[in-house]
């Protein structure tokens, strides 16, 4: 399972740098997006890979050890909202670009 | 400490957020009803930071000193997320108070009218700026790093226009960027120790096994990149002249604190974190930074050598200020932070004013080019177009406008190129009179104090350069008008400037305080962790 979370998140993030360096700013816009999967994945796994044990404590006396650390999933969540809302803001920001400068890209003129 | 003093601490921060959470409400065009709440706001923020000043200095004696520590949702310290205000952080919200409020007293003359919601914007801005100096928890300072660049994003916009949509497209790529290695160097130091509490983690560091070390340097040098590129290190600093350039004066006024807030982080995590007795981990990147600092100040100096233009003066100059401050940072040394952190304080001051005057100096040059520049409005509901019509609403015209405007430019480039009796000059001083202060001077501490005499030099020489082709060659135009609400602020920061030379004798006290405090970890430390919750108490 650590294999297969490694693979996914590099497999994310080299996909996501390719993008972030392509001249389109869609493209830019992708790659930050699969940038921000990897490193939500990457916080998880931070957090230790534990399978079938929920990051609930319940209430009285309980056992540590049958429970993974929430604490990676609460930063994961808080990750996830600033990264989706700052997307949406860059989405904005592009079209209003694309508009203005008529090309879409990253420079807002075309390579000469 | 009574109950109310005690809540004082997060007042920063959800002021202005409440305020944001009020001005919504209302509709754009009701521009007085805004403007008085900001302000009033601002101000009120200047009132409370310097209160927060005061109750951390422990109300008059200026070498003790006691962290005071606010338990958010009462959870204590390891677990729950805290709140500190130390020396150093009250001292970052006072000077952020100060430029907010001079910042936001400019727009009003008129460029709040180029653009909507920009009173929405600022306040939240400030909020996040204060609540990055504030927190005493990583993840938390992630959070205000978020809020700060959100709002930093509609403030580069602000005004519309091509060229802030094209320079805000880079500035928010390498941003989002940055934020995601910040989450990276987070989630590994938080691996490695299991802790994100800046205080918990002074202590967890010295314990971290040898075999862990490496990941958690790696981690921290990766956080500290995400830092730097905020602070506006070269070779990760290109997208900052350009941006600068193109905000809108106030805003690009308090964007001369944002760079600060990179200083401040990378400052409180190796004073705290990697210090010395933390194990394998002491001094970490020091000479990282050193270099970093070097490098910056040398392409900073060539930029501002190079460039015509006020505004990329400005922005060359806010990366040779980060550099000397990072370098200066990297020798260590309690008498060196002193001195550094008097010079924060007064470059940051200097920026601010520098960037507020640029527009009239500009203006009085070529009145035509910069009407021109704002009104594009992008969405429906934008309110614009106000600048135009309403010129006569700016206020009372005061004359002599080349005398003062000449006065102020004057006075600015003194103070940022360190010539005397400016602050400017006392704070280059302190700097080298801490460098000298060894028996034995380091190769690297004569290459800082050439570099810091070389950037003055070449600020001295650009600011008069353009000086003479603004302001004092005779041309046939009437001079522009200026009015009163543009020069006050102008001249409000100008003379807090004034202030920190007349009384830099207290002041430098503050700082060495400060930079005593910042050496003294257990103390920090203590304070944080010794807090017990009020247990269910209503406070």
């Amino acid at each position: 399972m650590e294999a297969v979370l490694a693979l996914a998140i590099g497999t994310l993030t080299a996909s996501g740098l390719w993008l972030l360096f392509r001249p389109r700013t869609f493209q830019v816009v992708l790659g930050l997006c699969l940038l921000s999967y990897a490193v939500n994945l990457f916080i998880v796994a931070a957090g230790r890979l534990r399978t079938d044990a929920p990051p609930i404590v319940g209430r009285g006396d309980v056992d540590p050890a049958q429970f993974v650390d929430p604490v990676p999933q609460a930063l994961v969540l808080t990750a996830i909202v600033i990264s989706f809302a700052t997307t949406a803001l860059l989405l904005v920001v592009l079209l209003a670009s694309r508009g203005l400068t008529g090309t879409d890209h990253v420079d807002g003129e075309e390579d000469q | 400490m009574n109950d109310w003093a005690r809540h004082l601490i997060i007042a920063p921060i959800i002021l202005p957020i409440a305020v944001c959470a009020v001005l919504l409400a209302f509709n754009e065009r009701r521009r007085a009803l805004k403007r008085l709440l900001s302000l009033g706001t601002a101000a009120a923020l200047v009132v409370i930071s310097a209160a927060l000043v005061w109750q951390v200095v422990g109300a008059g004696d200026a070498s003790s000193s006691t962290p005071h520590v606010y338990l958010l949702g009462d959870w204590p310290a390891p677990f729950g997320i805290v709140l500190v205000a130390d020396r150093l952080s009250a001292l970052m919200v006072l000077l952020t108070s100060v430029l907010g409020f001079t910042a936001l007293f400019y727009a009003v003359a008129r460029w709040e009218r180029s653009g909507p919601r920009f009173h929405v914007l600022f306040l939240l801005l400030l909020a996040g700026v204060n609540g990055a100096f504030l927190t005493g928890d990583i993840f938390n300072l992630f959070v205000f790093f978020e809020v700060l660049l959100a709002a930093s994003y509609g403030l580069i916009l602000h005004g519309a226009g091509q060229e802030r949509t094209k320079a805000s497209l880079p500035y928010i790529t390498i941003n989002i960027a940055a934020s995601l290695l910040f989450l990276i160097g987070v989630a590994m130091i938080y691996a490695v120790t299991g802790t994100l509490n800046m205080a918990e983690l002074a202590i967890r560091i010295s314990r971290v096994p040898s075999q862990d070390l490496m990941l958690l340097e790696a981690g921290a040098a990766i956080l500290g990149i995400a830092f730097l590129v905020k602070a506006g290190i070269w070779p990760l600093s290109f997208w900052l002249p350009r941006t600068y350039a193109a905000a809108a004066p106030p805003v690009a006024a308090i964007f001369a604190i944002m760079t600060k807030v990179g200083i401040y982080v990378i400052l409180r995590l190796s004073s705290l974190v990697f210090a010395e007795n933390s194990g394998g981990a002491t001094g970490f990147a020091d000479d990282w930074l050193v270099w970093a600092g070097f490098a910056t100040m040398t392409y900073g100096t060539l930029g501002i050598l190079a460039t015509r233009k006020l505004t990329g003066i400005a922005g060359h100059y806010v990366m040779v200020s980060s550099g000397t401050l990072l370098a200066a940072m990297g020798m260590s040394g309690e008498a060196l932070t002193a001195a550094l952190l008097f010079y924060l304080v007064s470059s940051t001051l200097a920026v601010g004013a520098l960037y507020l005057i640029i527009e009239p100096v500009e203006r009085n040059a070529d009145e035509d080019d910069l009407v021109a520049g704002i009104a594009e409005p992008v969405f429906d509901d934008e309110y614009t177009g106000a600048v135009t019509e309403e010129e006569n609403e700016i206020g009372v015209v005061i004359p002599g406008t080349i005398a003062i405007l000449g006065g102020g430019f004057i006075f600015c480039t003194l103070l940022l190129a360190g010539l005397p009796p400016l602050s400017g000059f006392i704070a280059k001083f302190a700097i080298i009179d801490a460098l000298f202060a060894g028996s034995v001077i380091a190769p690297t501490a004569w290459l800082l104090i050439a570099l810091i005499i070389l950037s003055g030099l070449a600020t001295l020489i650009s600011m008069t350069r353009a000086g003479i082709d603004l302001l004092w060659t005779p041309g046939e135009d009437s001079p522009a008008s200026l009015s009163i609400i543009e020069v006050a602020p102008i001249g409000l920061l100008l003379a807090a400037c004034l202030a920190l030379m007349v009384f830099a004798g207290p002041v430098y006290l503050y700082m060495e305080g400060t930079a005593a405090a910042l050496s003294d970890r257990a103390l920090y430390i203590d304070a944080v962790l010794g807090m017990p919750s009020t247990g269910g108490k209503s406070p």
